[in-house]
């Protein structure tokens, strides 16, 4: 658990990486089933979905509940493994791995951003922050130079002592998303982002997701707000565990469709 | 995920609930405790006995009644085809005394009496015999003097006193010449004896000591005697002495070692029995104390139960965000490990300060082992009672952890 990864020797900052074009698709799932329980008791609640995501882009994803985006976003998020079909990220089988080795592949690889913020209590935001590097095996100097400028791009820099309790919902996220970005992360895999934050707040998250991404990070999110999708540069709609529309807005190279929109800073105060 | 790191975590985890951590660890705390506490009653009464049995001078014979109507006329009828149990008589004594290696013989009768004077009194044991009985009980006089033979032949109404009850009746004044009354017959106090200190859970100094004649003749009556204590010449007679004793009574009283009316002891027999006793004490009270400590066990197992329902989410949220199953497994071990460790070592203190005080009477001699003993299995039973919570925890699913409400 010691050994971290080649990146993170390398440790530029995510906006310092450079655009280089991967020569495979960040994750691929290929007639991707998932089916909870046995026999006669057993739901599909994926019936062989097909997807590739590119470097550098800027996906959402839309259903109803119901609809298996939980299910995929379980499957993207190597929180569980396909029944049939294949899920690659970097190139690597999700399949073949076990617990130990799936819990490997998150930390290194992808970041999470929950609705519910799911920040861990009595921690402070810093120390909330370097965990996913507390499991790399960083040292705790590097942890904290890292956190700390993850903290700061999240524009929380002076709020990083504070435990989540006496941060406000908008400022727990952001603290989520410093947490997810901290490792440098194949993927930003978002679940309903703005789900619990009030529209100035939600605002406030999109852009900080829009900067991320214009600085080359890969981005998914599920939600079922249209307002939410709208910042993606392609959408993807899911419904009864089958992808029914994907619509491409703007090639993945760009920057994203409301990246500094004033719409947005005019809600800002 | 350096294990200074899983320990920090571990910490974090116990200070979020302190009242919970401080009650689970009180279990343990008792447990080691008590482990070392009783074992070390156990111990220094079993040490007590020992002491006072020794002092009783090793080439001491006692010869125990048993059997038959003690202070009675005897046995007035049997249906049994037994020779009859006898009375142990003066006459036996007097027999006793012409064997080989004897240097004196003693016969006794006790009572328990009350000793007052003015108005204080006391509840003492008294016991009549001859003056030979302070040698041989290795007795020695802190005051005044012994009694005589010419006064136990002429049965006069003198008494000399335990040094405790000596204290009891006349606290700091000396009592020889004085008069008390002993169960409402005076007696002058010739003597006091010094202290002998405890033996077992009674004082070997709330006595009292008269002619043998004088005790028959005004409080137990002319029955069976108590007991008769022998003097071998050397210890290395005493076996010898011990075979003559038998053989001696079992012809006075025409009978075999089956239907034997009287016990013959002497110090080492009365140690090696008082030993064992005191080893199965000791055994008990430790058993005692263990299952206490495994109650404490149990109660880690349930708390750590609680901790890992309760923190399900935030177990959800760690595997998230990489944590792997043993490194969850570390913390929850580490957590579990420090609650019984912590008790552990605050057992290990609470026990011996115990030991200082003085228990029911008993001084408690801490047996050392039982200290790394104690802590070692409360280490263990941290790592043990732990276990199953924490493979709980490590084995969860990370999507099912992370939907927990």
């Amino acid at each position: 658990m010691t050994r971290p990864l080649p990146r993170y020797a390398a440790g530029p900052p995510p906006e310092a990486e450079p655009p280089q074009a991967q020569p495979q698709p960040v994750i691929r799932l290929t007639s991707v089933v998932k089916t909870y329980g046995t026999g006669e008791a057993a739901v599909q609640a994926l019936r062989g979905v097909t997807l590739d995501v590119v470097a550098r882009d800027y996906v959402a994803i839309m259903g109803a509940s119901g609809s298996g985006k939980s299910t995929m976003m379980n499957i993207i998020g190597c929180l569980d493994v396909p029944s049939e079909g294949q899920f690659l990220i970097d190139g690597i089988d999700t399949s073949s791995l076990d617990e130990q080795q799936l819990a490997v592949v998150r930390n290194r690889k992808i970041g999470f951003v929950f609705q519910a913020f799911n920040l861990i209590p009595r921690m402070t935001a810093l120390a909330n922050v370097e965990l996913p590097l507390s499991y790399a095996g960083l040292r705790a100097a590097e942890r904290r130079r890292r956190a700390e400028a993850a903290l700061y791009l999240v524009g929380l820099a002076e709020r990083m002592h504070a435990q989540p309790k006496q941060l406000s919902g908008g400022q727990q996220q952001r603290v989520a998303v410093a947490r997810a970005l901290v490792t440098a992360p194949s993927l930003v895999l978002a679940d309903e982002p703005t789900g619990n934050l009030d529209t100035r707040a939600s605002h406030d998250l999109m852009d900080v997701f829009d900067r991320l991404n214009a600085a080359g990070r890969t981005i998914v999110l599920i939600t079922h707000e249209a307002d939410v999708a709208a910042h993606a540069k392609r959408v993807i709609g899911v419904q009864d565990g089958r992808i029914v529309a994907d619509r491409r807005v703007i090639e993945p190279g760009a920057l994203p469709p409301l990246f500094g929109q004033p719409v947005h800073r005019s809600v800002r105060p | 995920m350096s294990p200074a790191q899983v320990f920090r975590f571990a910490l974090a985890g116990l200070a979020a609930n302190k009242l919970r951590s401080a009650l689970t660890t009180l279990g343990i705390l008792i447990g080691v405790g008590s482990v070392i506490l009783l074992v070390a009653v156990g111990n220094g009464s079993s040490q007590s006995v020992q002491n006072a049995i020794s002092s009783l001078g090793v080439n001491a014979i006692t010869v125990l009644h048993t059997g038959g109507a003690v202070g009675g006329s005897g046995p007035t009828s049997s249906t049994t085809a037994f020779a009859e149990p006898q009375n142990l008589t003066t006459a036996d004594g007097q027999a006793l005394a012409q064997a080989q290696g004897v240097a004196s013989v003693s016969p006794a009768v006790s009572t328990s009496v009350t000793l007052t004077y003015g108005a204080s009194s006391d509840t003492a044991s008294l016991t009549g015999t001859y003056p030979s009985y302070f040698p041989a009980e290795d007795d020695t006089l802190s005051a005044g003097s012994s009694f005589t033979a010419q006064e136990v032949n002429t049965a006069q109404d003198v008494v000399v006193l335990g040094s405790e009850a000596a204290s009891d009746l006349f606290g700091t004044a000396n009592p020889v010449g004085k008069s008390v009354l002993v169960t409402g017959v005076p007696f002058t106090v010739v003597g006091v004896l010094a202290t002998k200190g405890a033996s077992g859970l009674t004082s070997a100094d709330n006595t009292a000591v008269a002619p043998l004649t004088t005790v028959q003749d005004a409080l137990t009556g002319f029955g069976t005697l108590n007991d008769i204590v022998v003097l071998a010449k050397s210890a290395a007679v005493v076996g010898t002495v011990e075979g003559e004793i038998t053989s001696i009574l079992d012809r006075r009283h025409h009978e075999t070692a089956a239907d034997a009316d009287f016990e013959v002891l002497n110090a080492s027999t009365l140690l090696s029995t008082a030993s064992s006793t005191a080893h199965t004490f000791t055994v008990l009270l430790g058993a005692v104390a263990a299952i206490s400590l495994l109650v404490g066990g149990i109660g880690i197992t349930n708390i750590m139960l609680v901790t890992v329902t309760e923190r399900t989410r935030e177990i959800g949220i760690r595997k998230a965000i990489g944590a792997t199953p043993g490194v969850i497994l570390a913390q929850f071990l580490t957590e579990a490990t420090l609650l019984s460790m912590i008790g552990g070592a605050l057992g290990v203190l609470a026990g011996i300060i115990g030991t200082r005080f003085t228990i029911v009477g008993v001084k408690p001699v801490t047996v050392p082992l039982s200290i790394p003993l104690a802590f070692g299995v409360s280490a263990l039973i941290g790592l043990f009672f732990g276990g199953f919570p924490a493979n709980r925890a490590a084995g969860m699913r990370p999507a099912d952890a992370l939907r927990y409400e």
